[in-house]
């Protein structure tokens, strides 16, 4: 009997789905609009796929999807879980109290309520001062009285030492019950402002993420597929249960970008590239490293706040296969405006009056499209040539720019194209040792999602003159492992794919920050 | 020029000039802003006056911070250990201050200041003791006119206070720095006590509304989709000493400081070219095809090609498509004294120090 894996990723454009076998082999891939709402795209194009494969229900094990739900909240401020916020960390950090950098309506779309109290640690886990649970008591109890909905806590240097957070989240238990409660600990590493940020997001999308998982369980159940396990893609190219994700949602507001990376991957065996996903509306340009997305160094803004959690490092550009063409002063550019998955009505080679990058790429015959109402003949008439040559130049010229900011050194390196709309591009390109178009690549990121392996990262920071390194790396792989099992990986398969650890200047001490990826095989 | 009371405009735009000024070092002026816009919500005033409206008889304290801005950034300051170290000082020595002064124009020192002064309710100068970003507590024009750093106070979050009295600025320096590794990483200071006679001999004068011109420059010409880069160089009378994009970036960390070298290809007008800057926290020489283009204590600022956002030394990477701007320091640094304290010899270059405008006159550049 065939194990068979659905994987679903939304894009900008359109939302895939594909159905592959054990071996990652590609069975069968649909496209579907990208709904505003999101949730109807991803459940329309699950049951496209099923549906229209006609593959056995039974064989199909398990559905993992990656979805912008959580971005789009935190974005749009829409769907947010009112959030009680607190830290833990006087009578240091009042001088900048949370949310202080944030805009507002997103402030007031998270409930805006936050409370201080006494405690957190030092750089070296020496007590500020001790909690006070009485104030975090008095916290709750507010947060009660006001209909808060889910609890944020962070205090000072939990990523040295997390007790007072591990006891705050005890007491607020007691008093609001089974509440959702994000802890600092668990999203972000040292940065107060930063991991606080990610933790409050986290605590206010879990509702999204939550409706979003029910409605897919819903449809499932409906084509009969409830026995199937359900798993939802990661910012950093691997998955995790849906238990996990309902917990920790904010892993998995860029996810789509790393699914393609991992297609990618997946695609060519190639452990080392550049990775060009041209879609409808942008261009994503990552690096795989090791078989996975690498992820950026600097603090990233999410909807206007600046948070730092594990993002793939990836350059973005609005030049795709929807992107309008357009002269200005006698200058040749295209996009950012697209006309996304209207492609196929407003499109020259559709009988429509915009000029997009496929229509330009048709003309000039560089891509061929298998589409009965497709006619590239009209774009070659309609389009004049020089227009044509110019736009074209433009559209490969920002992608190699694309190319050389997400390089980290001037050797030329193999690029994978993926997405719909790479197929436009040359297959030379400046600073590529090769460029592959691998076939599948139209929805590798679909491929990305459905062969993924379950992910799990643990970052923490030791002084290694009060814990031995050893003891300390020992101790950080084996809570990653487990957490790699609790996100439904198979014991036997899990293994450590990263370990990295970097100095703290200036500190005596040997401070040292840790982090230890591991990942596995889904146990299905 | 009266009373300059601070918008909140004013203090985003200074965050930004003052990263320019930070040249690549000096500390995110992140954090200061967010301290200085929270105060302003809670009602209070910021308020600058012209270092020429200070009286010779003013007593005047700088407040800064000290200490590794991780620890900083991580267990952020309480608000009260800045007050505190202001009423020490005052206590020690029977006086009210009249004015606080910033002692860094560049980087986070030059923004948590403006905190201070509004919750200890007193005036700030528009002025600091650098024009720029230095790493050490005696790299200050104050030193040059002979004001110690001491007696000074230093207090951490939790209410610990010292005063410290030293012999010079440089035992001022080290056992200070001890202290604030003692008390968790960082420690609010109040240095430099002086009379306002001496203060605005030595200070380096108008550079927080220097810092606010910048980054209202850069602000307003995206507005109106000018170059922002030829606004900084407008407004601080900067050369454009080189555009490309960073090639390779090497780090190594010693004595404390985060060294490192960046090689820059030229793009443009500057193809074929190559500039190779040279760092230690801050952008301290620049050069080109071999030649020194100018060097340490005059500024050169790393800006961001399109935004003219200016790139610290750490975020340095290669791809990063940049203009390379260098900016005449202020003459006080310029005297044998002075450039015997942060000329390119004390930070270990064989090289003499010639003022930029001399360097990019006679290579014809700017």
């Amino acid at each position: 009997m065939p194990r068979l894996r659905v994987g679903i990723d939304v894009g900008s454009t359109n939302t895939d789905a594909v159905i592959v076998d054990e071996k990652g082999r590609l069975v069968y891939a649909v496209k579907h609009p990208t709904t505003p709402d999101v949730t109807t795209g991803i459940l329309n194009s699950l049951k496209m796929v099923v549906e229209e494969s006609k593959v056995a229900k039974d064989d199909i094990v398990a559905v993992m999807f990656g979805t912008t739900h959580g971005l789009n909240a935190i974005v749009q401020r829409k769907g947010l879980l009112k959030v009680g916020v607190i830290r833990i960390g006087l009578p240091a950090t009042a001088s900048i109290e949370p949310m202080t950098d944030w805009p507002s309506d997103l402030r007031r779309a998270v409930g805006d309520l936050k409370v201080l109290v006494r405690g957190g640690f030092e750089y070296n886990g020496e007590e500020i001062a001790p909690l006070d649970e009485e104030a975090v008591r008095r916290a709750a109890k507010r947060f009660k009285e006001l209909g808060v909905e889910a609890v944020a806590i962070t205090s000072v240097f939990s990523p040295v030492k997390p007790d007072h957070e591990l006891r705050a989240s005890e007491i607020v238990r007691e008093v609001l019950g089974d509440i959702p409660i994000s802890l600092s600990h668990t999203i972000g590493s040292i940065g107060l402002l930063e991991r606080e940020n990610a933790t409050i997001l986290n605590a206010s999308i879990i509702g999204v993420m939550r409706r979003a998982i029910t409605a897919v369980r819903k449809t499932m159940k409906e084509l009969g597929l409830e026995h199937a396990k359900l798993f939802i893609a990661q910012n950093d190219g691997t998955i995790m249960s849906a238990e996990q994700a309902e917990k920790y949602p904010i892993f998995t507001v860029v996810a789509a970008v790393s699914n393609s990376v991992r297609g990618a991957y997946v695609l060519t065996g190639l452990e080392n590239a550049i990775v060009v996903d041209m879609g409808g509306t942008t261009t994503n340009v990552g690096v795989l490293e090791h078989g996975f997305p690498r992820e950026s160094s600097i603090a990233v803004n999410i909807g206007g706040v600046r948070t730092s959690f594990m993002m793939p490092d990836f350059v973005s550009i609005g030049v795709a296969g929807g992107s309008i063409v357009k002269v200005k002063n006698g200058e040749v550019t295209v996009g950012p405006e697209s006309v996304g998955y209207e492609l196929v009505t407003k499109g020259i080679a559709w009988g429509g009056d915009t000029i997009t990058a496929t229509d330009v790429a048709l003309a000039l015959g560089k891509m061929t499209i298998e589409d009965p109402k497709c006619n590239p003949e009209r774009a070659r008439k309609l389009i004049p040539q020089n227009l044509a040559v110019k736009a074209y130049e433009y559209i490969v010229r920002r992608v190699e720019e694309a190319i050389d900011k997400v390089k980290t050194k001037p050797e030329p390196m193999p690029v994978i194209l993926v997405g719909g709309g790479s197929a436009m591009l040359p297959r030379k390109l400046e600073g590529a040792s090769e460029v592959i178009r691998p076939e599948g690549a139209q929805s590798a990121n679909a491929i990305g999602a459905a062969t993924a392996l379950i992910g799990a990262t643990i970052e923490k920071t030791y002084s290694y003159e009060q814990v031995p390194r050893e003891k300390a790396l020992d101790e950080a792989k084996k809570e990653a492992i487990a957490k790699a099992i609790e996100s439904g990986a198979d014991p036997a398969t899990v293994n450590i794919v990263m370990v990295e650890e970097i100095s703290m200047p200036y500190l005596p001490g040997n401070i040292v920050k840790v982090k230890v990826k591991a990942v596995g095989r889904a146990k299905l | 020029m009266g009373e300059w009371v601070l918008s909140k405009q004013d203090i985003e735009d200074i965050a930004v000039g003052a990263a320019v000024l930070g040249t690549g070092g000096g500390g995110d002026p992140y954090l200061g802003k967010l301290m200085s816009l929270q105060v302003l919500e809670k009602g209070k005033k910021i308020v600058l006056v012209d270092p020429r409206d200070v009286d010779n008889e003013s007593f005047i304290i700088a407040p800064a911070f000290m200490g590794t801005p991780v620890t900083m950034f991580e267990k952020l300051p309480s608000g009260l250990e800045s007050v505190k170290v202001v009423h020490m000082l005052e206590e020690y020595f029977g006086r009210k201050a009249d004015f606080l002064t910033p002692i860094e124009a560049g980087g986070l020192n030059s923004t948590i200041p403006l905190y201070v002064g509004a919750i200890s309710e007193r005036t700030l100068i528009d002025g600091d003791g650098m024009g720029r970003a230095f790493p050490e507590l005696q790299m200050v024009t104050f030193h040059l006119y002979g004001v110690k750093a001491t007696p000074m106070a230093l207090a951490d979050e939790k209410g610990n206070g010292v005063i410290l009295d030293t012999v010079d600025n440089f035992w001022a320096e080290k056992i200070a720095r001890v202290i604030t590794i003692r008390v968790g990483g960082w420690a609010s200071i109040a240095i430099y006590p002086m009379n306002g006679e001496v203060y605005k001999k030595a200070v380096v004068a108008n550079t927080i509304s220097k810092a606010a011109e910048i980054g209202r420059a850069i602000r307003e010409s995206k507005k109106h989709g000018k170059n922002p880069v030829d606004a900084v160089l407008d407004v601080t009378h900067g050369y454009r000493l080189f555009e490309g994009k960073i090639i390779d970036v090497s780090r190594w960390i010693r004595a404390g400081f985060a060294k490192g070298e960046v090689l820059i290809e030229g793009l443009n007008e500057y193809k074929g070219k190559k500039m190779k800057i040279q760092f230690q926290n801050e952008n301290l020489v620049a050069i080109l095809d071999g030649e020194v283009v100018a060097s340490v204590p005059d500024l050169i600022s790393i800006l961001d090609m399109e935004t003219a956002e200016p790139i610290t030394t750490e975020r340095l990477r290669y791809g990063y498509r940049v203009v390379v701007v260098g900016i005449p320091c202020d003459p006080k640094w310029r005297t044998p004294k002075a450039l015997e304290v942060v000329g390119p010899r004390y930070f270990g270059y064989n090289i003499d120090y010639i003022p930029i405008e001399e360097r990019v006159k006679k290579l014809g550049l700017g």
